[in-house]
């Protein structure tokens, strides 16, 4: 067996990778559950911190403050390993697909949270006074012109900190969540060969190159040109 | 649940195991960091080339990276090269892990920042006689450092978070210790000292970092 042969029998073994294909597309599927799910829970909520953050009350945004401070100084992991081996003394046993969806979606709100504020505060308050000088309330003024301007901004860092923090979902492994990963490392163990973990691996790319390239794409299509 | 979560007894019996392990932290980000800005660093001046035979690969390259979740390209080295008679350890996977995928976002950063300085500056620099690499090490590199500053700094942050995967491959990190001493204690606490520790550790950085955003964003318009 030549070079190339032994390479391909070992990493990209057809007959082990069809055998553990239906595994690691669950796993992909799940991987793309979670994933949707974060990032609807985590945009939505970091959103709505901005906006009570931006009613101005001092208390609430002290709070709101150190909730995004500390979500964004912990490791992703730590939190996992924290909501899924902690909770339990509670007598809360929270899934791993739970545990993994409340921390990445957690770690999302804050850096959501700190990309709308700063947006928000980018709009200068001429902005603000001459809406509500046209006669728009308080609610109207922040709906129809300060958040539309605010999104452009944060449109770009918000893409990118979505698809850093949505890669997270692999850490799911390592609670035992059935993800592409976990899977894809199974089938490396049960077969004695890494082609699922090279087929897992394309599964990752097939899933996040497009992502990252639309990222590029909206980085450029939403800039600022001063 | 004070006695649940932050028992002292347990602190104090772990405390020497996740001292160890906060030390490793530090000292593991003091190697992936400067590791990581060295492949930037290259992968920046080298797609500052105009031709598109070397530009189109190179994107690719980071594209792949940036695409790549960092723990499976971790779990790849580690587990799956042994099988082609490459055994590099905890330690080199994490390296090479890190190298590979935060040296992609911080190219990625180092690019946009020398884009965003303008043309004249090297047409100046060159017609004083000075060459293409002084151009770019003493004109070219500090502006773009200086303009791209909270994103460096941001990165830098992710890098340190992302040392707690060496977790996964048994490298002794905090979150390793701490995971150790929980399965020895039964009890959640180590994991809660490990969790204050990096928030103590990172906490300023974060503040610094939330400051300079706000101003990078409100400046841009």
């Amino acid at each position: 067996m030549g070079g190339w042969d032994r390479f391909a029998d070992t990493f990209l073994n057809t007959t082990v990778m069809a055998r553990y294909l239906p595994q690691i597309v669950d796993g992909f599927l799940l991987t793309v559950r979670l994933a949707v799910l974060v990032v609807l829970a985590g945009v939505t909520a970091g959103l709505v911190l901005a906006l009570i953050r931006a009613l101005g009350v001092r208390p609430l945004n002290w709070a709101i403050i150190f909730l995004v401070d500390l979500f964004r100084a912990l490791p992703p992991l730590v939190i996992i390993v924290l909501i899924y081996f902690g909770l339990p003394s509670l007598d809360i046993s929270p899934s791993a697909f739970g545990s993994t969806w409340a921390s990445l979606t957690l770690v999302l709100m804050a850096f959501t949270e700190e990309i709308f504020w700063a947006g928000i505060t980018a709009v200068p308050k001429g902005q603000w006074e001459a809406a509500r000088s046209t006669g728009l309330s308080a609610t109207q003024t922040l709906a129809w012109v300060v958040l539309p301007q605010a999104i452009r901004i944060t449109i770009p860092p918000l893409t990118n900190r979505t698809i850093a923090i949505t890669k997270g979902t692999a850490l799911g492994s390592v609670i035992g969540l059935s993800e592409i990963l976990s899977q894809a490392s199974s089938g490396m163990s049960f077969s004695f060969n890494p082609s699922p973990l090279t087929l897992g691996a394309a599964a990752y790319l097939v899933l996040f190159l497009p992502v990252v390239v639309l990222g590029r794409w909206v980085e450029t299509r939403f800039a600022w040109h001063r | 649940m004070i006695e649940t979560f932050f028992n002292l007894q347990i602190i104090v019996a772990a405390w020497p195991i996740l001292w160890q392990g906060l030390l490793s932290t530090i000292g593991l980000s003091l190697l992936v960091i400067p590791l990581g800005f060295v492949g930037g660093l290259l992968l920046a001046v080298l797609s500052t080339v105009r031709n598109r035979w070397v530009r189109w690969p190179l994107m690719a390259w980071v594209d792949f990276f940036r695409a790549f979740p960092p723990l499976v390209l971790l779990i790849f080295l580690y587990s799956a090269l042994p099988f082609a008679g490459l055994e590099l350890g905890a330690f080199g996977c994490v390296a090479i892990g890190f190298f590979l995928n935060t040296g992609s976002y911080y190219g990625e950063i180092l690019r946009a920042g020398i884009e965003s300085v303008p043309k004249g500056q090297v047409e100046a620099a060159r017609s004083t006689g000075l060459t293409r690499l002084q151009t770019m090490l003493w004109i070219v590199l500090p502006q773009a450092v200086r303009n791209v500053l909270p994103d460096l700094l941001s990165n830098t942050l992710e890098v340190v978070k992302l040392t707690s995967i060496g977790s996964v491959v048994a490298l002794p990190e905090l979150l390793f210790q701490a995971r150790q001493a929980q399965s020895v204690t039964y009890n959640p606490t180590p994991i809660v000292a490990a969790a204050i520790a990096y928030f103590v550790l990172l906490w300023p950085l974060v503040r610094v970092l939330s400051r300079l955003e706000n101003r990078a964003i409100a400046g841009r318009r």
